[in-house]
Formats: C-alpha cells, structure tokens, sequence
C-alpha cells in the first residue's frame, strides 16, 4: 500500500505534464509560447500576495515569540490532562492554524521529548498530519485574487480546525490506548 | 479578520511585555516579514511554471474535458457554482495535489481555481471584492488539509526511532476525513447567515 502510494505521487507531477504536452501537440497548440504566456502570471501573483504573506507572518510570529500560547497552554493544562490529551501538545493545537514551520518544529520538539513510541508522540503526530495552516491560506488565497470582505470562510476554517482537534482526540484514544 | 488580526497583535505586545520578552516579539516581527518575503519570491518560479502548464491545458481543451468529467462529483459539494465552470478543473487538481502532499503544485492549482471562482463570481454580477459561497467552501476543503500520506510527519517519527512510524497514517486519515467533510458542511449551513452583497 505504501508503496504504491509512494509510487503515485513520483509519478503523479510528470504524469500530467506528459498529459498536457501530448494533447497539446495532437491539437497543435503552440506549447512554447502559451507556456510562456500563462507563466508571466507566475511574477505579478507570487508579488501580490506579498503584502498578505507580511500581515499573517508578522503577527504569527509575534503571538509565538510573546509566550502567550505556552500561557493558555499552562492554564488549561489540568482540564485537559482528563481527557488524556498530553499536555505537551497544547501548543501544537494552538500553533497547527497559524503557521505549518512552527507545527513541525512543536512536533519534533515534542517527539524528543516523549519519546518516537510514546503515545503523546502518536497523537501529536495524527494532529500535526491533519492540519493545514488555516490562516496562511486564507491570506494567500483571497490576497491573490483580491477579495477583502471574507464572510464565514474564517469562521468555517476555525470551526472545522476545532472539529479536527476533537476528533484526533477521541480517534487516538481508541486507536492507540 | 480585522478583530483577529489586529487581535494577534495586541495581545502579543500585551504578552511580551507582561513575560519580558518585548524585545523578542519585535525580533520576530522584524524576521517574519523578510521571511514572508523569501516565500513570495521563492514561489514565483514555481507559480509561473505551473501557470503556464495550465495555460497549456487550457488552450488544448484538457481543461474543459477534465471539468466536464470531475464535475457531477464535486457539483454537490460547489451546489451553486454553474455546470461547465473552468473551476471544477482547478479545485481538483488542487484537491489532488494537497492529497498527495504536493504543496507547491497545490498553491498555483489553489490560486488559479480561486480566479476562476472570482470570474463566475463577476459574471453573476457579485461584489469583486466579496467571497462568495463557492469560494468559502473551497477555502473549507484547503483548510481542512486532507492529505492521504502525512510524509514530513512519518519522517521525523522515523529520524526519531518510532517502531511502526506508519500506524499513524490510518488515524490521521480518518482525522483529517472528518475535518474536511465537516468544513464542506460548515460552509454550507453557514452561508446563509452572511449577506453576499448587493447584485
């Protein structure tokens, strides 16, 4: 199963330029220069989501760099210690949202600590495997295109992070206890 | 996002001021915003590669015949996104790319399948700068982060010795199905309760 896995996303990314490029050539499409036609777009859109990049990192950083995340952490160390959710993952739940460098860096920081076997190892695993980085795709996505009012999208990423987090929860607890 | 933007930041400068550690949060401020930078530039190359394999794909038709193939499936999900839409083709090729861990290929697909939307968008005569459904239950499924095989995560598990690093694959998965199926949902009962804006 891995394997075949492993072989599909090597293949997966020249697959579909081989695709492309064939069917090009039998509907002769100048393949060179409608390349570089759609590629100029590469420069401005890349250059135009800059702005967004700056606001989501600079306050990511911050929040990090303040200790205020190790603080909610420390103070709902006890309730959640209940539930036999680690407390060394709390921050993992708090950064998963904001910023993917940092979930790794919390998740090794986390696996050296407890061990590669430890359960909070596993479940800090499942929840750093599951996340997305809700915030920077907000910014770049909508930055990208130019849309400023964002209605429920924020809402709807929030939601479904916190519904991800409760289900890592209840999944490891039956999967790995 | 205004209160959650301007929220962060307060309360970092709140907090870094009550623990001492000021002088670091505008370290991090001051590095970030290079390091955002980094990442803009260091997309350029792949955005404009991808960019222009998709406009291949477009010109050659592969597009069109691609979203009229993928569409019946994800119409239920897009429920008011129209039949022949280019968008369906780069919501799935970015689903596909984020499911295989292909993070680079799936901005580019991402960001293309969003101008599509916005177009669809324009031409039903929507605000330009307003999300419109579509658009949130896109940004739904992205944020959930369905991936089929958590490859950074198995590998620092591995570098750190785990035994049977691949047993965290099956949870995650089932994991990261919730999320996405509960983002699509959410989306969609959400959407009623925020105004598009004026046609």
């Amino acid at each position: 199963m891995k394997e075949i896995l492993n072989l599909v996303s090597i293949w997966i990314l020249p697959a579909i330029i081989l695709i492309i490029l064939i069917n090009a050539f039998i509907k002769k499409v100048p393949v060179y220069e409608t390349f570089t036609e759609g590629a100029k777009e590469g420069f401005s859109l890349s250059v135009k989501i800059i702005p967004y990049l700056v606001a989501i990192m600079a306050a990511v950083s911050m929040l990090r760099a303040s200790g205020a995340i190790e603080w909610i952490a420390e103070t709902l160390k006890t309730p959640l210690e209940y539930f036999n959710i680690p407390a060394d993952t709390l921050p993992l739940m708090l950064t998963r949202s904001l910023s993917g460098g940092a979930t790794l860096g919390v998740f090794s920081d986390i696996v050296e600590a407890n061990g590669a076997n430890s359960y909070a190892a596993s479940f800090a695993a499942v929840i750093t495997g599951s996340s997305e980085t809700t915030f920077y795709v907000l910014s770049v996505y909508f930055g990208a295109v130019g849309i400023k009012k964002f209605r429920h999208a924020v809402l709807t990423g929030v939601f479904a992070d916190i519904i991800g987090i409760v289900a890592a929860i209840i999944v490891c607890r039956w999967w790995f206890l | 996002m205004n209160y959650i933007w301007g929220g962060l930041i307060i309360i970092s400068i709140v907090f870094g001021a009550i623990n001492g550690k000021l002088d670091d949060v505008v370290n991090a401020m001051l590095s970030s915003v290079q390091n955002a930078v980094t990442i803009a530039i260091a997309l350029i190359g792949i955005m404009a590669f991808w960019l222009g394999m998709t406009h291949i794909a477009l010109k050659s038709g592969l597009i069109d015949w691609f979203s009229k193939l993928i569409s019946p499936l994800l119409r239920l999900i897009f429920n008011e996104l129209p039949k022949d839409s280019p968008a369906y083709s780069n919501i799935a090729l970015n689903f596909s790319a984020n499911a295989l861990g292909l993070a680079n290929a799936a901005t580019p697909f991402g960001i293309k399948a969003m101008q599509d939307l916005k177009e669809e968008a324009i031409k039903a005569g929507k605000p330009k700068d307003t999300a419109t459904n579509s658009m949130c239950i896109f940004l739904g499924m992205n944020t959930a982060g369905f991936q089929l095989i958590p490859a950074s995560v198995i590998a620092i598990l591995t570098a750190a010795g785990a035994v049977n690093p691949a047993k965290i694959i099956l949870p995650t998965l089932i994991v990261t199905s919730i999320a996405f199926i509960s983002a699509i949902i959410i989306a969609r009962l959400l959407a009623p309760f925020f105004k598009e804006g004026a046609k």
